[in-house]
């Protein structure tokens, strides 16, 4: 191991040791009533994910996580590549992007619950409008700053518009697409999550919202940690991906 | 000149204005004549069309009436195969490395991978780059970049060389030692070569024949033979000859680069407040 990644362990662990004495320093002041200490959370946590009942929640909510993650990104690549592109639709509707983005989204919760119905559609539909004008935005950045002569040198080497997209227009715009995708990842989870607690019968939401409702708070304890660990960890993964496409850039 | 390696005439450019109106006269009429393995020069005022002239060669951006012949071939909006053009900004791309990027030249070039890898290796031997093949753009310097584009360019084994003001970019001693470098890359190859500079001692060190380019609508008003061995690198400027070129160039440059200045405070004054 580099003396770059010695550094990183170290301080990845340093954090984590902070982490741990701040959450048992909340307990203490918190008390028995609202929180569980770090040692008795990950015993129960650990008891919690070998039984049965839990998988059917964890994969109730992957589920429909990804398919929302895949939507966001498909439709916010498409509307950022095409307001990207034309102008005329950018200025029209750029503003409006950022307008609906400044919603509180789950404003329009009961909306969605009325059109798609309790279950996995509206969990899906709810993850994919938070991520969808992220990635839009970040990817209508990320073509409007392709440099033009990039554009130009492909032209000089007699590039087709397939090979041109494909070679220089998707590479070009790729770290910051990137960032977008990341950003889209965050909060097309917290989308997912906010429509599984208040309207459905499965998934890491519902089981949290059950907890509250039955005052369990080894079970409160134990989701948050496992939604916690999760997002950290791909966002940790993400942000690094992120950084060494950035770094390449001139 | 039937015989020419490129062949200009009537070359003129006038872009079109958004609302219907006049258009900008930007260039022309031009008429010129490279010979084979020329290096020729062409230096004016900024704004005045240099670029453009430059554009419409390479085939990038079509006349808006004339005719450009390469090797007896018509060049319009088309870009043809054995031409390569070096740009004053930084054409590398970022996410390739050294390698890749002179590679991504041959992307059109129907040849053998093996054929591709050797011919990839030996520009790289020549622009000095092989200490560098595997890095990226982002950890070289500005003239280095500006080397791998170069490189990128020669690959392709072009006959006519285009260079857009190539070492804008670059501090004055990188500048004359680039100029080196092109000169010898000029020798060895045997290509045409084509530059736009607004670098008077650039011109005067590097060409056969160097062309002042008028204010817009840019027009060739004088060109002038420096007589040059074939044999020369950056001393040359140590000769009385390449004052006196120079200052030529200049006599005639002032009053065009006078008259832009005087455009432009017009067209500012013109400017609503």
């Amino acid at each position: 191991m580099s003396t770059e990644s010695w550094k990183s362990a170290r301080n990845a662990v340093v954090l984590i040791a902070c982490l741990l004495a701040g959450w048992q320093a909340l307990y203490w002041f918190a008390g028995e009533i609202a929180m569980r200490p770090p040692l008795a959370t990950l015993r129960y946590t650990a008891n919690l994910v070998t039984t049965d009942a839990f998988w059917p929640h964890l994969s109730e909510t992957m589920r429909a996580f990804a398919i929302a993650l895949a939507i966001a990104v498909a439709v916010g690549l498409l509307t950022g590549f095409w307001l990207g592109f034309h102008s005329l639709s950018r200025q029209v509707f750029e503003p409006m992007l950022v307008a609906i983005y400044s919603i509180p989204k789950i404003t329009l919760y009961p909306v969605l619950l009325l059109a798609f119905g309790l279950g996995m559609p509206a969990k899906i539909a709810f993850g994919a409008i938070h991520g969808i004008i992220p990635v839009a935005l970040f990817t209508i950045n990320a073509v409007r700053n392709i440099k033009p002569i990039l554009i130009k040198t492909g032209r000089v080497h007699r590039l087709g518009p397939l090979d041109m997209v494909r070679s220089i227009l998707f590479p070009a715009a790729l770290p910051e697409i990137f960032t977008g995708f990341r950003v889209g990842f965050s909060l097309t989870l917290i989308g997912t999550l906010l429509g599984e607690m208040f309207a459905a019968q499965r998934g890491l939401g519902y089981l949290l919202m059950t907890a509250i409702g039955l005052h369990n708070v080894d079970l409160i304890m134990a989701v948050t940690l496992l939604l916690i660990v999760f997002a950290a960890v791909v966002s940790t993964l993400l942000l690094a991906i992120d950084r060494r496409l950035h770094r390449r850039s001139v | 000149m039937s015989d020419a390696h490129v062949s200009l005439r009537d070359v003129t450019k006038v872009f079109p204005a958004a609302n219907g109106g006049e258009g900008l006269h930007a260039l022309g009429p031009v008429d010129l004549d490279l010979g084979k393995g020329e290096f020729f020069a062409v230096v004016g005022p900024s704004g005045c069309g240099k670029s453009t002239l430059l554009e419409v060669i390479a085939g990038l951006t079509p006349a808006s009436a004339g005719t450009v012949e390469f090797e007896g071939w018509r060049v319009d909006a088309d870009i043809p195969d054995g031409i390569g053009v070096v740009f004053q900004e930084d054409a590398c791309f970022p996410w390739l490395s050294v390698e890749q990027n002179i590679a991504f030249g041959l992307r059109k070039t129907a040849l053998a991978a093996d054929a591709k890898q050797r011919r990839v290796r030996d520009v790289i031997d020549l622009m000095g780059l092989g200490d560098f093949a595997k890095s990226y753009p982002a950890q070289l310097s500005g003239g280095m970049r500006q080397r791998v584009c170069i490189a990128r360019t020669l690959v392709t084994q072009p006959r006519l060389i285009l260079l857009d003001e190539p070492f804008g970019a670059l501090d004055q001693q990188t500048r004359l030692l680039m100029g080196d470098e092109v000169l010898r890359l000029w020798r060895q190859t045997g290509a045409t070569v084509f530059l736009i500079t607004h670098a008077l001692d650039e011109a005067t060190m590097l060409a056969d024949r160097i062309a002042v380019m008028s204010a817009r609508p840019g027009r060739l008003i004088d060109v002038v033979q420096t007589n040059w061995p074939r044999e020369r690198d950056s001393r040359i400027v140590e000769r009385a000859e390449f004052g006196a070129i120079t200052a030529r160039l200049w006599k005639t440059l002032r009053e065009e680069s006078l008259k832009t200045m005087a455009l432009k405070g017009a067209g500012q004054a013109a400017e609503p407040a």
